[in-house]
């Protein structure tokens, strides 16, 4: 069943904050949901659905809900690392279509940069009764380890070179430079990107994007009630999710989930990549937004390192702006999770409320899409095609 | 059993799988553990489909089957992928390796200088005892 017009964004709202010691989870996802309600015109009460992920204290939505005294005729849990929030935005158009709740708010937050969590660089020991445990847990692997075999893999297949990856991070800085709340706002050139210092072969420290606090919340509602309120419509035109795992054993780590969930939004939305006006993309390492753009059909396969070289990300220089708001590589990766901050961007772009330096003129059609959990070992993606009205 | 944290719990006193928490929580694959003290590299090989997979589980992920047997695998392959944690002290490379048989597993490279790995470089599988008791499949170059 298509979701097509049947539930619109009316609220996104991205934390200001970067670093945030004196502040607790919960209270960050209470001023990002506050934040967003106040962008739609409405209030907690008119709440009857709520979406959060993991990041949310105590894995269930019940301790947020209760903290904001929600009266809920929905909620839901799903955690897929980074791209929850764009599930979210699905199951949460699926709900409003089907009757089951009428304004439905997502958020998230967390602490990372504050609690000095060693996100990328850090072997994390998984539980003992996770499946893969066993098998994966004494090889120390890494974030930076993995998305480094990736980055190898990808230039062993296709030919992609670093100082092609390098400009992923060029746009995304060239970006950021107007965002007064991005945590990094200096320009780099693709020269810098390549002197900077080794994380896990072949990835640099300008590969990896941001370690961040903060958050974010979205408000989606009914068309009907949409129209009522006073902001730009934002309608969800098209959604897809998948699981992407290791295969039994058959993995290609060149290929991202982007291939099912982009297809699937693609179709939903009867749209193709040449119509899209602003993308944003997850970009938690630069090859990964290579791997997808591929894998969301804005080149073909092994062609990404071409594609994006030479500033064709950059808003107002290249085909496809991309990430304008500086994205993970620069502003913001709140709570390691990247995947609301892209649909945040995606409707400042629709609404014409990104930064006149990086708004895409006359934008109508954007997309959202990133992976969630690590690639590997098992990682989910989310993509989501929104229209402005 | 201990879940607390156990890759930083004190080695077990009788080194072994026995004493293991991963290997532990999933008697289905006490075979595989048994065969590595002995150096022996075991897959799950279904006997519907006919295929190993990775990593060794009750139901075979390609196919559905629960008709699994283990078969010793020849213990070689090549590199398929790998990634050297160069701020990590000591160092170490991250791999994935393509077993002869087929299925790609994780693992680390060991016994060589990291800058000597190359994607498609033949490797063979050597034992090393996990800090919890069991024995894992490392690779070094064949």
């Amino acid at each position: 069943m298509s979701l097509s017009a049947r539930a619109c964004i009316v609220g996104a709202y991205e934390h200001p904050t970067r670093l945030a010691p004196d502040k607790s989870v919960a209270q960050l996802h209470a001023e990002s949901a506050l934040g967003a309600l106040h962008d739609a015109g409405l209030s907690l009460a008119d709440v009857d659905g709520y979406f959060c992920a993991g990041d949310a204290p105590g894995l269930s939505p019940l301790y947020m809900a209760d903290y904001l005294n929600l009266k809920l005729k929905w909620y839901d849990g799903t955690e897929s690392g980074g791209c929850s929030y764009l599930a979210h935005i699905e199951h949460a158009a699926a709900a409003i279509a089907a009757g089951h709740c009428s304004v439905a708010l997502i958020t998230l937050a967390g602490k990372p940069r504050s609690s000095g969590q060693a996100t990328g660089t850090a072997f994390r020991a998984p539980p003992v009764d996770r499946p893969e445990a066993a098998w994966e847990s004494t090889f120390k692997w890494t974030i930076g380890g993995i998305y480094g075999m990736m980055m190898q893999r990808h230039m062993h297949d296709y030919g992609t070179t670093l100082e092609q990856i390098a400009w992923v991070k060029v746009a995304a800085s060239q970006h950021a430079q107007h965002n007064p709340n991005a945590l990094l706002r200096k320009p780099v050139t693709v020269e810098e990107v390549m002197a900077s210092p080794i994380i896990s072969d072949p990835i640099r420290r300008l590969d990896c994007c941001v370690i961040t606090d903060g958050g974010g919340a979205l408000v989606l509602t009914r068309p009907e009630i949409a129209r009522s309120l006073k902001r730009p419509i934002v309608k969800v035109i098209g959604c897809g999710q998948t699981m992407n795992t290791t295969q039994g054993g058959y993995l290609d780590l060149t290929r991202t989930g982007a291939q099912q969930s982009g297809a699937a939004a693609f179709a939903e939305a009867g749209v193709t990549p040449a119509d899209i006006d602003y993308a944003s993309v997850y970009d938690n390492f630069t090859i990964m937004v290579i791997a997808q753009l591929e894998d969301l059909g804005f080149c073909a396969k092994g062609e990404g390192g071409r594609f994006v070289a030479d500033g064709n990300l950059i808003s107002g220089v290249g085909k496809l702006p991309w990430n304008t708001d500086g994205g993970g590589l620069c502003n913001n990766h709140p709570m390691n999770r990247g995947g609301i901050t892209k649909a945040i961007e995606a409707v400042r772009q629709l609404r014409g409320e990104a930064h006149p330096a990086v708004q895409v003129k006359d934008c109508r059609l954007a997309l959202a899409a990133g992976p969630g959990l690590v690639l590997g070992p098992g990682h989910a993606h989310a993509t989501v095609i929104f229209e402005r009205e | 059993m201990s879940q607390a944290n156990p890759s930083t719990a004190p080695a077990p006193q009788a080194a072994g799988f026995e004493q293991d928490p991963f290997a532990g929580a999933f008697p289905e694959t006490r075979e595989f553990w048994a065969a590595a003290e002995q150096g022996q590299l075991m897959l799950n090989t279904c006997q519907d489909c006919h295929r190993p997979h990775w990593y060794p589980r009750a139901v075979c992920p390609l196919c559905g089957s629960t008709r699994l047997q283990w078969k010793q695998a020849s213990g070689t392959g090549t590199v398929y992928a790998f990634s050297t944690a160069r701020r990590a002290s000591p160092p170490y490379t991250l791999a994935y390796v393509q077993l002869a048989e087929g299925p790609t597993l994780m693992t680390n490279l060991v016994e060589a200088d990291p800058d000597t790995f190359r994607i498609g470089m033949p490797v063979q599988v050597t034992f090393q005892r996990a800090v919890e008791g069991r024995m894992m499949p490392f690779f070094k170059p064949a």
